[in-house]
């Protein structure tokens, strides 16, 4: 490789400690009162775990997120063996089993803890890259690389961008520089905090993100280039303006979380700011018809998008569905009908509160349609043509990949954002009033306990580490650029569909029984 | 506008501290006392509320119920008391079918008659066995019905439990030339019968049979069981006879509206005799589900029969066979049996044993079932934990035996309301709007293999891991 190559000035990685007093880790450290306070092990330890501050008659307690566990015992820094008074004690925590489920267990969220901490994939020996849900992307797998391929490159130098217009219409070449960009997540739905900081890290990431069904607050205005305009089926919110000033407009027909039904805001989420915003009634309970009562056909849909254009010259238009069984044919129509970017949200995913059963149920996988509609666009010769953007169940950097290589340009993360600002996935997002951990929620009480710095910064630590871990990949496979996967399905393979010794040259999927 | 049909619903707390998943534990030695930062006092959701005096009135921990798991009190203590594991006893809960997630929705929605409603994303496995292992459509999208959310209200869940002429024929004057048999219209694709355990005494089945007299559906009992107090149900009551003792029960027959004749080689030839009783009696025959169960549909369909009633083991599994199916594949070989040979629509199949949550309502008709006959899920509306001690002749943990019948109906209305809810959900994403329409429409269904084999087929290759 020449020297040509352009580099990318990435964002810095900042510190970003939890928000709360007690982390959790994946092993406990107890320290009992043997101690006598001679802080050789806050000497020791260079993962930070032990800390005795001057004049401090004892040590702090120990913090446990950082500790690296029994593997520390061939390191002759082990505090557990070198402390004189024996006064520690180091265990898995047995918290582990209380959190997490089979899509997000524990390890995966406490790994996403550290990386939005520092920016870098974690010391502690947690699994990130799969989950437990023993099918999807939990048991497909990268091939080996052949040595040959490998390309000496900095992550500097690999291009992890995704074009997102392709239709040579003449508007705007939007390129965003993660092939990742956030999901809608509406005013009112979360704090507002957490909305502005999403946007400051869609700046300072070059990348986007999207309003949700619930307007768009001014606070916005100065991130407006990286704000994308949901147009859902409530129109809550969407005026004029909105539409003039964003990049991307996104129309919503269905979201993953809840296929098939409209959005539902509970009464008690609709506060003054929110109803201002919304145009409604305080304390009302806001439902989104579904589907688009104003489309009713492919024509219908092409109307849409034509006023959307028309309204704003500038505009490129998403087409986000989630995923029926004739998705593939719902996509040629958002081509025809003018979209530039075809997004499907399959049924796994999905922040907001909805009803299990459509959670569980309703639409497919999103690991189908990605190929199903990657396919179909690429046999109707119409692929190059538009940007496929994948979501809903994607969860960390490999599913990304896998995601890219199953035949998506890019993907929109919703949850995983939240992990990053330590969402535990308790899942009463919903109830009363609403996120206890301040995330999703607009009670007054709740929602400062989030400042706009804090989502901004470890939303960026966190893509920052999962940029680390796709340049790593496509160095192996002697990639310079993202977008050489896309569609390289050939690059995967699934465990189900190995003979058991080929099988067993790959990590084994997870299977774990789990109270969820 | 005629009036829409509607399942009232109201709170019913539970009578007996439900079994809670989590429980917060505590190193109280490890407790500053004089903090005066307790998070106890803190909870979002107020749970320590008879529990944060002072540390030494304290209360011993206790298993929360109302426990929400955003982990708060555990990381914001100062010196770091908490700690949370699950409960041992949610870990004994149900069995590896009726497992303790379904026990707690269905505590739930008996309780509140609410659908159960949750944020971040599904947590599922990706895939599982039985029901689990398919999809249903959002083909609204593509195919939309126009009544969207607003319209639920208009979808339509009624069924017939009765036979259908195949064909209707006319007299010259193009008046009816048959007489067409009469019509049993439930309002909803979901029947009641006992379950083979728990403490059935007097109050227990006057709940059921209050709530279906309410929800304006059937109970399929003993006619044995049939006393004096539940009479004025009768016709809500199924008795569930065999050819040998129905001459007997003949006075509760002559004011049902159906019975259920146990299968028998020949049983038909019954059916004349039970309607010499009650003319336009409605039968149905009750099959225990096995691998012959086809070939029985297909011969009883010919007869006067109205409906054909399967009974699956309490998991949904067939019966009397090494290697049973799971209720999916068999309504579907049954449904298809009977469509090839141009009957189906003559007669009606309902099925039960396995069925434990709204969805699989829904999925049951979507292979072939007209409607689906429920049973432990009616004793855990009402609290129980299936621990079976009843079956050993023990106390009952949640007194089952003395609930009064207007509060256990009132439990089974909340979970029958927010079922068909979530029918209605399932009905609406799919552009369906009568349940009628879904009976062994796969279209609106996709299922594990076939999204595998059509997705990851040209990817992959072959599977070499058997599905299930």
């Amino acid at each position: 490789m020449g020297n040509d190559i352009k580099k990318v000035k990435l964002p810095e990685a900042v510190e970003t400690p939890s928000r709360f007093r007690n982390t959790i880790g994946k092993y406990t450290i107890k320290r009992n009162s043997n101690c006598i306070g001679c802080g050789l092990c806050a000497e020791l330890c260079p993962y930070g775990v032990h800390k005795k501050p001057i004049n401090y008659s004892r040590p702090f307690r120990p913090v446990e997120h950082k500790c690296i566990g029994f593997k520390c015992k061939e390191n002759d820094f082990y505090c557990i063996d070198r402390c004189p008074a024996k006064a520690l004690t180091l265990r898995l925590n047995p918290i582990m089993e209380t959190i997490g489920d089979y899509r997000w267990p524990a390890e995966m969220m406490l790994a996403h803890f550290a990386m939005a901490e520092t920016g870098d994939l974690p010391k502690v020996d947690l699994e990130y890259n799969l989950g437990n849900s023993g099918g999807g992307f939990d048991k497909i797998r990268f091939i080996k690389a052949d040595p040959d391929q490998y390309i000496e490159l900095d992550d500097e130098e690999i291009d992890t961008s995704v074009k997102l217009n392709k239709t040579g219409d003449n508007r705007p070449d939007i390129t965003i520089s993660i092939p990742c960009y956030g999901g809608g997540m509406s005013y009112g739905s979360t704090a507002l905090s957490v909305m502005i900081g999403r946007a400051r890290m869609a700046k300072r990431l070059n990348t986007l993100t999207c309003t949700g069904e619930g307007g768009y607050p001014p606070e916005l205005l100065p991130y407006k280039e990286h704000v994308i305009t949901q147009v859902a089926t409530g129109l809550f919110g969407v005026q004029e303006e909105t539409i003039q000033r964003c990049p991307i407009m996104e129309f919503k027909y269905a979201q993953g979380a809840k296929p098939g039904l409209g959005g539902h805001l509970l009464g008690e989420k609709v506060t003054k700011e929110v109803a201002a915003m919304r145009e409604t009634v305080i304390g009302s309970s806001l439902f989104s018809p579904f589907p688009f009562h104003s489309v009713y056909s492919v024509e219908d849909h092409k109307k849409h998008l034509d006023w959307m254009k028309e309204i704003n010259n500038r505009v490129l238009c998403s087409v986000k569905v989630s995923t029926p069984t004739d998705v593939d044919m719902v996509a040629i129509g958002a081509y025809y009908a003018g979209a530039h970017i075809f997004h499907i949200d399959g049924s796994y995913g999905g922040t907001g509160a909805a009803p299990d059963i459509a959670k569980k149920n309703i639409a497919m996988p999103i690991e189908y349609a990605i190929p199903k509609v990657h396919n179909f666009l690429v046999a109707e010769g119409v692929r190059d043509k538009i940007c496929l953007i994948a979501s809903g169940g994607i969860r960390n950097a490999m599913d990304v990949l896998k995601a890219i290589a199953l035949g998506a340009d890019g993907v929109v993360i919703g949850t995983a954002e939240l992990i990053a600002l330590e969402c535990i996935r308790c899942t009463n997002c919903e109830s009363g009033r609403g996120c206890a951990r301040g995330i999703a929620t607009t009670d007054p009480e709740l929602s400062i306990m989030t400042t706009e710095e804090y989502t901004e910064q470890r939303i960026v630590n966190m893509y920052l580490a999962w940029r680390k871990q796709w340049c790593s990949l496509l160095r192996e496979f002697g990639m310079q650029s993202i977008k050489e996967l896309v569609g390289r399905s050939d690059l995967l393979v699934h465990l189900d569909y190995l003979d058991e010794d080929e099988r067993a040259k790959y990590q084994p999927a997870p299977q774990q029984h789990m109270i969820i | 506008m005629p009036k829409k049909y509607h399942i009232e619903t109201s709170l019913a707390p539970p009578r007996f501290q439900p079994i809670g998943k989590y429980t917060t534990i505590e190193f109280r030695e490890d407790c500053a006392g004089s903090c005066r930062e307790c998070v106890k006092k803190k909870c979002v959701y107020n749970i320590f509320k008879d529990n944060y005096q002072h540390m030494s009135s304290m209360a011993e921990p206790e298993y929360v119920y109302a426990c929400m798991s955003c982990l708060r009190c555990i990381q914001e203590c100062t010196k770091g008391i908490f700690s949370r594991v699950i409960n041992p006893e949610y870990r004994t809960l149900g069995d590896q079918y009726w497992n303790a997630d379904i026990f707690h929705r269905t505590w739930y929605q008996a309780h509140t008659g609410s659908i159960p409603v949750s944020g971040a994303g599904y947590r599922g496995p990706f895939v599982g066995q039985g029901f689990d292992s398919m999809w249903t459509d959002m083909s609204e999208i593509v195919r939309p019905t126009r009544d969207g959310i607003h319209g639920r209200e208009y979808i339509n869940t009624s069924i017939e439990l009765s036979r259908r002429p195949e064909r209707l024929s006319f007299n010259e004057d193009m008046s009816l030339a048959i007489e067409p048999p009469p019509i049993l219209e439930l309002p909803l694709p979901i029947l009641f019968q006992l379950p083979s355990f728990g403490l059935l005494s007097t109050n227990t089945l006057l709940s059921i049979i209050k709530a279906a007299a309410k929800i304006g559906t059937l109970v399929l009992i003993d006619p044995a069981n049939i006393n004096d107090t539940f009479k004025p149900y009768l016709n809500n009551l199924v008795p569930m006879l065999t050819s040998d003792n129905y001459a007997s029960y003949s006075d509760i027959i002559a004011n049902c509206q159906m019975v259920e004749l146990a299968y028998k080689k020949g049983i038909e030839k019954e059916f004349e005799k039970l309607r010499n009783i009650k003319k336009d009696l409605f039968i149905s025959v009750g099959i225990p589900l096995t691998p012959q169960g086809s070939d029985i549909a297909l011969e009883l369909a010919q007869t006067e029969v109205d409906t054909l009633h399967y009974y699956a083991d309490k998991d949904g599994r067939e019966l009397n066979t090494e290697d049973p199916r799971f209720l999916k594949d068999v309504i579907r070989e049954i449904h298809l049996k009977l469509v090839d040979n141009a009957i189906r629509q003559k007669i009606n199949l309902l099925f039960s044993g396995g069925i434990a949550m709204a969805e699989h309502v829904n999925k049951a008709i979507i292979c072939g079932a007209d409607a689906v006959a429920i049973d432990n899920s009616l004793l855990i509306a009402m609290e129980c934990r299936m621990c079976l001690r009843c079956k050993d002749g023990l106390s009952c943990p949640v007194k089952l035996e003395d609930i009064d019948s207007e509060y256990g109906c009132a439990r089974i209305m909340n979970l029958m309301g927010a079922w068909r809810n979530q029918i209605l959900e399932l009905l609406g994403a799919m552009g369906l709007r009568e349940v009628r329409r879904l009976k062994g429409e796969v279209g609106r269904s996709m299922w594990f293999e076939d999204l595998e084999e059509e997705n990851f087929g040209p990817i992959f290759g072959k599977r070499k891991v058997p599905s299930f």
